[in-house]
């Protein structure tokens, strides 16, 4: 009954979807404000019922009712409630519904909070909004409705593959769709912009909060997939430039780019046919990363059970959706008048370097990733690409960025200075030459290039704070001042300054585990030792343990270094008895510089056991790097200019009073 | 400088194959090998560099080096067992290479069909310089003046003027 | 300046028909590097309890074969096992298996109940005859010509309808050229 419930609850959903999508509008074209009037409630009532339908889900798999075949595949009822609730969206149908709630979630968040927008530009996005959830609930309920029944219910499920039950990775999808489909928003108000031909800082105000919370959660959501990768997988590894991975990456790419780009719509009111154009391609990647998941058009390490016929309905709405939209900016783009004027070397400039530099990366990402497909269908020839191609393209377009990123912050709008800007770095470049000296001498087996990419990360750090520290006029005035400065200083500001401090840490430790990883791999006897790094493992043994659904060879190893004891690590390897497979747990010792990393493998049958070990120098550093950047986002999302519905066309006084409570 | 481990909730992670016709040489059974590294240390970090450039065939999008695969341990292996025997990278690879094809090589060769993949990149970011200059020569002068009349006379004067007009940020 | 808008269309309809394109195309079939090449040198023992191994020579005695490589632990293997048993009575073809790293015994027991279709049967026990082949998963199939050439390699279950519409004329067709 309660599965029947949700499932009707979709196709009210569908039908409000229709109305939201439709009737605004065409009311806002003819000026019908009745018309219009309706996006409000039927966005809002779309999102009631679709979280109806979730609830009814969630509600089939917390008290696992096998009489629905979603709940039969993907659950278990001795499986821990965490993974119940996350087996809602462990599999295609639940995620796609999940998708569709996150969809309908901002839709309502436009309804509720966008009172401050003019009411034809609200029902426009509304209305956009409500025409890409028809497509989506047209998607699910045509061929991947999760309500479906099974005559004969079994005694209990399938349980979930056990790689996925984990806790990095029940949050993982939540947080990649909160980004993907958050972009939708920044799509809807291009497309309504584009309908009323008009875009202004203004618009570009409005847009800036909802690209840089999708940005914040896609963010999230990759970085805790490769942290979940780096420990669960057992081989120490935090990206593979698998298609489904670049499949978020790419949008994540644009969608930085976007951040950027509106900036200058904002502040300068230029660059706006481009800014559209941007936030139509980052939110038609998440439609593509949609795409290449679920369809099988590519190989995957990970990626959904596919079915053809679900490829060429997503492929017919991307069509759709993007194509269309595509159209329109053809037709409609070229009536956006730039306006400011600006020298090459500007905080303009160097923003349009930033959107070159990103926009090429995103497109040799995407090349790389569907060249395959390209060749097979023209030439039936199979070719793979793989991190050799991604890095050796991907990495030149990235050093230009980080190198003019430290500077750009620090140039002039419309004409910069940048003799001046450099020499307010001269102490940024003292400090990146200490650290490359200093990675030199302490590293001087590593590769040439490990020297370079650290003094690359200082450098940003060490531009980032210096900008950060000018806007302060630090030590050159009183520390009161200063003080005064700082607390006058706009919240997106420091955001900024927070956000590129995190990059360069997140160079850093890409740079540490790429260049000096020590490996070791070797069949061990109980009381044989190991060196790696400045660590000693010695096996103490090896036994069988038995933990709730698996069974598990633990191996006990005895850390030291230097003769002084340090630890003892139990790496496992388990046996799943609802699956064939078997997972790697990892033993991990992270320090701030770095992790010991072991791993116990199977018996060679003359009591040895296979067992590999990592030190991963700096790798921990790319996750908190990535948690810093989302910190920085985060602190410009709370500044006031920046807060939902706060700013207007106008600055009427209805604004200022809400904006200053 | 990889981008982020995988995505999407990943119904099959390690080597599952979607098709149910085919069983990936997965199952372990009596003649499983183990990873036996090579006794000398400058080989053996020979090998695990190749293994990191050979594309496992069942997992197809992990390196062998990155996979429980049973074939991928085998791999392992038999790259090991050419460079012991004294096998150079480049005999090693083209061991395997003649067995299972290029499409082994995570580093596709450059070759007629993979001028564009190699090229491409080159070319798209060409093309989008070419597009920011063509923008910015428009941006720094009214829109109306020709971009090719401009002499560097008038050019030094239109920076000092719009050096005059410059503002500061906020 | 006016076509400059058009392009993301244009390049977007491209990326979609190749799209379309790709959904009919099957990523995971990886085509053999042997097609066309001599089969590799090798020679393996019988399976345990059959008295025929199966070498390179066996496969270049002016006669079109099959080798299938198969396995006890594999499902599918199974399944297409009948097939197999119904092309060994018409005796159409030679039809040789390779036993692709498998316990003997478990190999002898499964032979033993579901029926051996095998002329000659080798067991490739760590399976290094299996890499020289171009083994990825099991069940793959062979067609190997009379002068000891592979042919064809199909992947995966081998079904009645591949044997007759793909297997069966392309056997046939070698034999008439005898």
């Amino acid at each position: 009954m309660i599965a029947e419930i949700g499932h009707y609850a979709l196709m009210l959903a569908l039908v409000l979807a229709i109305v939201q999508g439709t009737l605004p509008l065409i009311g806002a074209q003819t000026g019908i404000d009745s018309w219009v009037a309706v996006a409000r409630p039927a966005a809002l009532g779309q999102l009631f019922f679709i979280a109806v339908s979730f609830a009814a889900l969630t509600y089939a798999f917390v008290v696992s009712d096998f009489s629905v075949a979603a709940v039969v595949k993907n659950s278990h009822s001795a499986k821990p409630m965490l993974y119940k609730i996350s087996g809602v969206w462990g599999n295609h149908e639940g995620s796609l519904l999940l998708w569709i709630l996150i969809l309908a979630t901002f839709g309502g968040a436009v309804a509720a909070f966008g009172r401050n927008l003019p009411p034809y530009l609200r029902a426009r996005v509304l209305s956009v909004q409500g025409l890409i959830g028809v497509g989506f609930l047209l998607f699910i309920l045509l061929t991947s409705t999760p309500f479906e029944r099974v005559l004969n219910p079994p005694a209990d499920g399938n349980g979930l593959n056990p790689l996925l039950q984990d806790p990095g990775l029940a949050f993982h999808p939540p947080f990649l769709y909160l980004g993907y489909v958050g972009f939708s928003m920044a799509f809807s108000f291009a497309i309504a912009a584009l309908i009323e031909g008009r875009v202004d800082p203004a618009w570009a105000r409005w847009v800036r909060p909802w690209t840089l919370l999708a940005w914040c959660f896609l963010t999230i959501g990759i970085a805790l997939g490769s942290w979940w990768a780096y420990y669960e997988l057992g081989w120490g590894g935090w990206g593979f430039w698998d298609p489904v991975e670049n499949a978020s990456f790419m949008p994540w790419l644009l969608g930085t780019a976007l951040l950027h780009s509106s900036i200058v719509v904002e502040k300068r009111d230029t660059l706006k046919a481009w800014t559209i154009l941007l936030a139509i391609l980052t939110f038609s990647l998440s439609l593509l990363g949609t795409f290449i998941v679920r369809s099988g058009v590519l190989t995957s390490v990970h990626a959904f059970a596919t079915d053809p016929e679900r490829g060429v309905f997503i492929l017919a709405f991307l069509a759709v959706v993007v194509g269309g939209s595509l159209l329109l900016f053809a037709m409609r783009g070229p009536a956006l008048k730039s306006g400011g004027l600006f020298s090459p070397i500007s905080r303009e400039g160097a923003l349009v370097l930033n959107n070159l530099l990103l926009t090429t990366a995103c497109a040799t990402v995407l090349l790389g990733t569907l060249y395959p497909l390209f060749l097979d269908a023209l030439t039936g020839e199979k070719v793979s690409v793989g991190p050799p191609y991604f890095n050796a393209t991907f990495v030149p377009l990235m050093v230009p960025l980080f190198v003019a990123l430290a500077a750009g912050p620090m140039l002039a709008w419309k004409r910069g200075d940048l003799g001046g800007a450099m020499a307010r770095l001269k102490f940024a470049f003292a400090l990146t030459v200490i650290v490359a000296l200093g990675t030199w001498y302490m590293r001087t087996g590593g590769p040439v290039l490990a020297v370079f990419g650290m003094a690359l990360g200082i450098w940003l750090v060490a531009g980032s704070v210096l900008e950060w520290a000018g806007r302060l006029k630090l030590f050159a005035i009183s520390p009161a001042d200063s003080w005064r400065r700082l607390r006058g200083l706009p919240r997106a500001a420091h955001g900024m300054t927070l956000a590129h401090i995190g990059v360069g840490i997140v160079i850093m430790g890409i740079t540490g585990v790429q260049s000096w990883t020590e490996e070791s791999a070797k069949v061990m006897r109980p009381g044989e030792t190991i060196s790696i790094g400045e660590y000693d493992l010695t096996l103490k043994g090896a036994r069988t343990v038995e933990g709730p659904n698996y069974s598990a060879l633990r191996g006990t190893f005895d850390v030291s270094s230097e003769g002084k004891y340090i630890t003892t690590m139990e790496p496992e390897t388990r046996s799943f008895r609802t699956s064939t497979m078997t997972t790697t747990e990892a033993a991990i010792r992270p320090t701030l510089t770095s992790d010991l990393y072991a791993v116990i493998g199977d018996p060679d049958g003359k009591g040895g056991y296979a067992t590999r070990f990592y030190v991963k120098p700096l790798v921990h550093w790319i996750w908190t790097g990535s948690m810093i950047m989302v910190l920085g986002g985060f602190v410009s999302l709370s500044d006031r200019r920046h807060r939902v519905g706060a700013p207007a066309r106008s600055r009427s006084t209805v604004t200022l009073k809400e904006a200053n409570a | 400088m990889n981008p982020f481990r995988h995505l999407f909730v990943l119904l099959f992670v390690v080597c599952a194959i979607s098709a149910l016709t085919l069983t990936p040489v997965t199952e372990p059974n009596a003649q499983s090998t183990i990873d036996k590294p090579l006794e000398n240390p400058a080989d053996e970090a020979r090998a695990l560099a190749l293994h990191k450039l050979l594309r496992c065939l069942v997992c197809q999008n992990q390196s062998i080096s990155d996979s429980n695969a049973e074939l991928a341990r085998d791999l392992r292996m038999l790259v090991r067992q050419r460079i012991g025997s004294g096998d150079s990278d480049e005999e090693t690879i083209a061991y395997i290479v003649d067995r299972y094809g290029d499409w082994v090589l995570l580093d596709p060769p450059v070759k007629s069909t993979t001028y564009v993949l190699w090229f491409g990149p080159v070319g798209i970011f060409l093309l989008a310089l070419i597009g920011v200059i063509l923008f910015l020569r428009r941006s720094r002068i009214q829109p109306a003046t020709p971009v090719a009349s401009l002499s560097t006379e008038e050019e030094a004067k239109l920076k000092s003027m719009l050096a005059d007009r410059d503002g500061t940020d906020k | 300046m006016r076509l400059g808008y058009v392009i993301p269309f244009v390049l977007f309809f491209a990326l979609a028909v190749a799209l379309y394109v790709g959904l009919g195309l099957k990523p995971r079939d990886i085509p053999s590097a042997l097609i066309d090449k001599p089969v590799p040198e090798f020679n393996l023992p019988p399976v345990k309890d059959h008295d025929k191994g199966l070498k390179t020579a066996d496969l270049k005695n002016g006669e079109v074969s099959l080798v299938n490589v198969f396995a006890s632990w594999c499902g599918p293997c199974r399944v297409e096992h009948p097939v197999f048993m119904a092309l060994s009575k018409t005796g159409e073809v030679a039809l040789h298996g390779i036993n692709y790293k498998d316990d003997p015994d478990n190999a002898s027991n499964w032979l033993a109940r579901y029926g051996n279709p095998y002329t000659r049967a080798g067991a490739d026990r760590n399976g290094r005859v299996g890499i020289d082949w171009g083994v990825y998963g099991v069940p793959e199939t062979f067609v190997v010509d009379q002068g000891g050439r592979i042919r064809y390699k199909h992947v995966g279950v081998m079904t009645q309808e591949i044997l007759d519409k793909r297997i069966m004329p392309l056997v046939r067709k070698l034999k008439s050229k005898q």
